[in-house]
């Protein structure tokens, strides 16, 4: 054996060495959060989560109504910013392209996307809480949809830059319109990849607070009125973790357990049932 | 090196000849932004003729070829000045509707680009774009363009599979069969066989003997035996400009520039 290939050899190993102790690192902490998590959520997991509002201090209850608002607040956000997103991605893939208005706003939505949320939280109070004079579900479905839509429009755009470009002249050859290139050819190439930046952007949504604690508040009772302060999980997290009762800090676990769970459900889902769409 | 173009019209034996081209260039110059792609070209192409452009890679037939239907529109930077004449109307004029341009002239591409849908969609789809067909006329139009692309008994069975999932040389068939359903008056092909077996490759050069009794086909082929095995005409480019073109047996048997009968022995390219 060579100086020179074992002196290569023992390099090797020692950057190798190097890089699993950081994989360590990192993944230590990652299983901690979740050994935690599990640890206390597991324990306070009950039927009555579902079914029963958050209570008082001191009584017996559950986060039907937190469930419920998250849910609404969510999903409403969702179905605001899906559409906008994947349009405005469909613009800077297709027709901007390099042009002025899509540099310029491939750029804002690059900071948007990396804003902090507690910014988009503010500014929504601003624009809407503070001038109708109360919180609302709607407005925090606003302040959500606000964080979702920089991620759907990168996400979008990405995949259809994905597209080969023989696949949009072969449709063009056949003498379509651009918008039949697009809606029937490209976009349904990639579906199952913007499926999973829709998802992705919800599930980065599900779990923000710091815009609700500004927008939707909390809410004690069940409510189904979006337009009056709603309960929503991320938020009684935040208000009963903190608490001095021993019930609303299990209740707190639970929320979080339950959040995590789903954004694990849904991460798994963009993975592996949508990801065998992004073929070619 | 400066090259002139030998002949604008291939030489025809006297009475052999259709009147008017299917396609004429003339004076045809074509930019990559500042880079000229095209010098000067002048050429027809004839009706119900296969014409092949051979040459060394970067010659320019491509380029040429996508001038043709105007694939090169797509791109900003990408220009053409000069004249196509198409059926005697110049396409390069600025107000040609191009998707009525491109469904009259089809195109297949090198690589197969089977669309992300059933084989039965994907001949579809460019027939309803022009056309309103009965769902029986359809299914007739489909199995037409698939016996016509020599794919029938292969596919009749999964029309309802996805067209991603055949062979290289079954979606190559379906591509061509996709492009014949529209019913266009020419067909480009764009090294149509270069990713193909031999046994793909004979039946698509069988195919294009019999679909020129009906269309006009011009193709850019790196095989040169192909050229020779399937064109009627023959154009040798190189950087950019027509060297030679004529009748096949001409090109191929006498050339007249000495630079056309190095390439095509062998000795350059």
């Amino acid at each position: 054996m060579s100086a020179v290939y074992r002196r290569r050899r023992i390099v090797n190993g020692f950057n190798l060495f190097m890089s699993l102790c950081a994989m360590a690192f990192g993944m230590a902490f990652l299983l901690w959060i979740l050994w935690e998590l599990f640890a206390q959520g597991v324990a306070a997991l009950s039927p009555t989560l579902f079914t029963e509002t958050t209570p008082p201090p001191g009584s017996a209850g559950g986060l039907a109504n937190a469930i419920y608002g998250s849910v609404v607040i969510v999903g409403v956000a969702t179905l605001v910013s899906t559409p906008i997103g994947v349009l405005a991605g469909i613009y800077l893939a297709e027709y901007g392209k390099k042009g002025r208005i899509a540099v310029m706003t491939r750029f804002i939505n690059d900071i948007l996307l990396s804003a902090p949320s507690i910014v988009i939280g503010l500014f929504v109070y601003t624009v809407y809480v503070a001038q109708v004079g109360h919180f609302s579900g709607w407005a925090g479905s606003a302040a959500l949809a606000l964080i979702a839509i920089p991620v759907v429009v990168r996400t979008t755009e990405n995949m259809l830059r994905l597209v080969p470009a023989s696949l949009r002249e072969a449709a063009v050859a056949l003498g379509a319109p651009m918008w039949k290139v697009i809606l029937r050819v490209t976009l349904r190439a990639v579906r199952g990849g913007v499926i999973t930046g829709v998802l992705l952007a919800v599930a980065r949504i599900s779990g923000e607070t710091a815009p609700l604690l500004f927008t939707a508040l909390n809410n004690q009772f069940w409510s189904a009125d979006m337009n009056a302060p709603t309960a929503n999980l991320p938020v009684v997290i935040f208000q009963f973790a903190m608490s001095p009762f021993d019930d609303w800090k299990t209740l707190a676990w639970a929320a979080a357990l339950l959040i995590t769970l789903t954004v694990l459900i849904i991460n798994i889902l963009a993975r592996t049932v949508f990801r065998q769409a992004v073929t070619r | 090196m400066d090259f002139e173009a030998v002949a604008v019209r291939p030489e025809v034996a006297s009475g052999e000849r259709a009147a008017a081209p299917k396609i004429a260039c003339r004076k045809l110059d074509f930019f990559y932004g500042k880079f000229q792609g095209l010098k000067n070209i002048n050429l027809d192409i004839a009706e119900r003729q296969v014409t092949a452009f051979i040459g060394p890679s970067g010659c320019g037939k491509s380029t040429l070829l996508r001038t043709l239907n105007r694939m090169y529109s797509l791109y900003p930077g990408q220009r053409a000045t000069g004249e196509i004449l198409f059926n005697g109307e110049n396409i390069l004029d600025s107000g040609v509707d191009l998707n009525m341009l491109r469904a009259k002239i089809g195109m297949v591409f090198q690589k197969p680009t089977p669309f992300p849908m059933s084989i039965y969609d994907n001949i579809a789809f460019g027939v309803s774009l022009y056309e309103n067909l009965s769902q029986r006329d359809m299914d007739e139009r489909v199995e037409w363009a698939l016996t016509k692309a020599a794919m029938w008994n292969e596919a009749k069975d999964k029309l309802r599979q996805s067209g991603m999932a055949l062979s290289g040389g079954q979606q190559q068939r379906l591509c061509i069969a996709r492009a014949v359903a529209v019913k266009p008056e020419v067909l480009l092909l764009d090294e149509p066989t270069s990713a193909l077996d031999p046994i793909s490759t004979a039946k698509i050069e069988e195919l294009m003997t019999e679909l020129k009794t009906d269309y006009t086909i011009a193709i850019v082929t790196h095989n040169m035996q192909q050229a020779a095995r399937v064109s009627d005409f023959t154009a040798y480019m190189y950087l950019g400009e027509l060297i030679e073109f004529g009748q096949t047996d001409t090109i191929f048997l006498r050339p007249k520039r000495k630079e056309t009968e190095d390439y095509i022995t062998g000795r350059f390219g």
